[in-house]
């Protein structure tokens, strides 16, 4: 199995070549830099594995949420080399690969992953790892204020991402002593985008090169003038 | 040698394969416009959001019509300014990695160099050295071409553009966006001469436009005169003969100024009916001829920034970045010829 996977959804740009249960990952957090990186990372990763895009199976983005932009940089890169190779895509969701992340580094079973989403809210996700060890989600993902996350169930969980740099308090006022503790400097990897792309394909969720679209989640971003 | 041009830079998704020796093989578009309408202009969040669901599919569909694979391709060209940062970063990001996987060249065009070329995709297509009047919705600009990326700016807007003095005085008279064709074909129930707009900048030297004081006095004619339908056609009118009288004094003055024998006329106002019968009455008392692209071409195509593509590859441009960068300004005049 050989995949190619990115993500540019928060301050951090990733790339990861996944082959055959290795993978290798060049990763930056280069705020607003990620659109003239992305392209040379992918490009090095290849050239060091000596593949040529077409040896793949597949490819995989983190399809958001996070920066509108940065997710439409990480879609838009995918599109053109998912056509450009005929090659399948697995769109996975940025929280889900930071929470990926965090049990993989830090053996966090359950996890809460919050980006800061601005204008005083979250992209909130609650994560809990299954038999196998893959992070699954619990209830939905959502964009909404720290107050107002949904509570996950009672025992220990651990918090990760930006959203808890943003709104500590009211996030722990929120979930009080089920907040074991949490990592507000950690991002989502492209390594974690691949690792559970590979489930995802093995699952059937690969699609065309047409429909590896961003997933925003905050869908009211203008006033129409009848408003 | 053929192309495929990618044109994301505001609201119309757009793509066309050139061949350089066949000529335009294929191009499409979707526009936004009923997307943006209820908003009163392009929302840029929602321009974006729109590119990346569009632009793959129409990729595949110019393909199939140019019955091109991609083996046939020799590069890819995309709008890489000026524009909306977040829409031009779609069409960058697809072109420069489709261009990656085809290992092919990317190259990044100017937006305007693409209106301005689009009348040499014509069959009567004008010799270098031309006088060119860029007209849009972002852009007035008289430039001296002498080639391909060797262009001189001799005059421009200090405010609106022409394009944009259209959209806003349409807006104001109640017509929905984006209303310079529509505003134009309510100037044609007006009285001529019931009203008198000033011609902005023609009583000074130079080559200079300033359209934003027009729709001002619009607005305080609005007021002044009411709003019935025979007052809102008639300051359409009075309107339309201001913006094109100022558009045709300018361009007589460059002509004198630069001796310039061939008028190009591009950008979406080079669409409309009346500069384009006064235009043709000054290039006949200056025996100047007149270029345009044909009507489809005035506005945002693919085929332009295709075509634009096209010519620099043949003339040896060999793009070595695979950097996605755009810009939202960009001055025609720091492009440079295709490098051998
Ligand atoms: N018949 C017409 N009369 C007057 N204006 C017109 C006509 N047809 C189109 N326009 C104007 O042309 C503009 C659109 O042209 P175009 O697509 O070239 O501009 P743009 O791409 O928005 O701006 P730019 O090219 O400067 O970035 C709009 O402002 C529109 O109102
Ligand atoms: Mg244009």
């Amino acid at each position: 199995m050989k995949l190619l996977a990115i993500d540019t959804s928060t301050e951090a740009c990733s790339a990861a070549l996944y082959v055959d249960n290795e993978v290798a990952e060049c990763f930056r957090i280069a705020p607003r830099e990620h659109a003239v990186l992305i392209l040379p990372m992918i490009e090095q990763l290849l050239g060091d594995a000596g593949l040529s895009l077409n040896r793949l199976d597949a490819l995989a983005f983190g399809r958001g949420p996070g920066s509108f932009t940065g997710v439409r940089i990480a879609a838009g890169v995918i599109q053109g080399l998912a056509y450009g190779a005929a090659l399948p895509v697995v769109p996975v969701s940025s929280l889900a690969a930071l929470a990926e992340g965090v049990r993989r580094e830090r053996q966090q079973s359950r996890v809460l992953a919050a980006f800061d989403a601005r204008i005083g809210e979250v992209y909130w996700g609650a994560y809990q790892a299954d038999e196998p060890g893959r992070m699954v989600l619990i209830g939905e993902e959502q964009v909404c204020p720290p107050k107002v996350v949904p509570e996950p169930a009672a025992g220990a969980w651990f918090g990760a991402g930006s959203g808890w740099r943003a709104y500590i308090d009211a996030l722990t006022s929120r979930l009080g002593n089920r907040v074991a503790g949490f990592d507000a400097e950690c991002y989502p990897h492209a390594a974690d985008v691949a690792r559970l792309a590979v489930a995802g394909l093995a699952a059937g969720q690969a699609v065309d090169a047409e429909r590896a679209l961003p997933v925003y989640l905050r869908d009211n971003v203008a006033r129409k003038m009848s408003d | 040698m053929r192309v495929l041009g990618i044109e994301t830079s505001c609201d119309e998704t757009a793509v066309a394969v050139y061949d350089e020796a066949a000529g335009l093989l294929a191009h499409a578009l979707h526009s936004q416009v009923e997307l943006h309408r209820d908003y009163g202009g392009v929302v840029p969040e929602l321009a974006s959001r729109d590119h990346v669901r569009k632009l793959l599919p129409l990729v595949t569909a110019v393909m199939q019509q140019a019955r091109s694979v991609p083996e046939d391709i020799d590069g890819i060209a995309y709008t890489a300014g000026p524009g909306l940062v977040g829409a031009l970063l779609v069409g960058a990001s697809v072109a420069q990695s489709m261009a990656f996987a085809w290992r092919v060249p990317a190259l990044a065009i100017h937006h305007m160099e693409g209106h301005l070329l689009a009348p040499l995709m014509e069959a009567d297509a004008p010799a270098f050295p031309f006088l060119a009047l860029l007209v849009s919705g972002g852009h007035t600009q008289l430039l001296r071409v002498a080639g391909i990326g060797a262009y001189r700016l001799l005059g421009e807007s200090l405010d609106d553009a022409a394009g944009e003095a259209f959209d806003k005085t349409a807006k104001l008279l109640g017509l929905a966006y984006p209303g310079g064709p529509a505003l134009a074909r309510l100037a044609a129930n007006g009285v001529p001469g019931r009203f008198v707009f000033p011609r902005p900048m023609t009583h000074r030297q130079g080559l200079d436009f300033s359209f934003s004081g027009l729709k001002t006095f619009a607005a305080n004619t609005v007021q002044q005169h009411g709003d019935d339908a025979q007052a809102r056609a008639d300051i359409a009118c009075a309107f339309q003969e201001a913006v094109v009288d100022t558009l045709v004094i300018k361009c007589r003055r460059a002509i004198a100024q630069t001796g310039l024998k061939r008028l190009v006329v591009a950008g979406g106002v080079s669409a409309n009916t009346l500069l384009r019968e006064r235009l043709a009455t000054l290039a006949g008392r200056e025996a100047v001829a007149l270029y345009y692209p044909r009507l489809e071409f005035c506005t945002d195509n693919g085929a332009m920034i295709a075509y634009a593509g096209c010519r620099r590859l043949a003339a040896g441009e060999a793009p070595a970045t695979r950097d996605i960068v755009v810009r939202a300004r960009w001055d025609m005049q720091q492009l440079r010829p295709p490098a051998a």
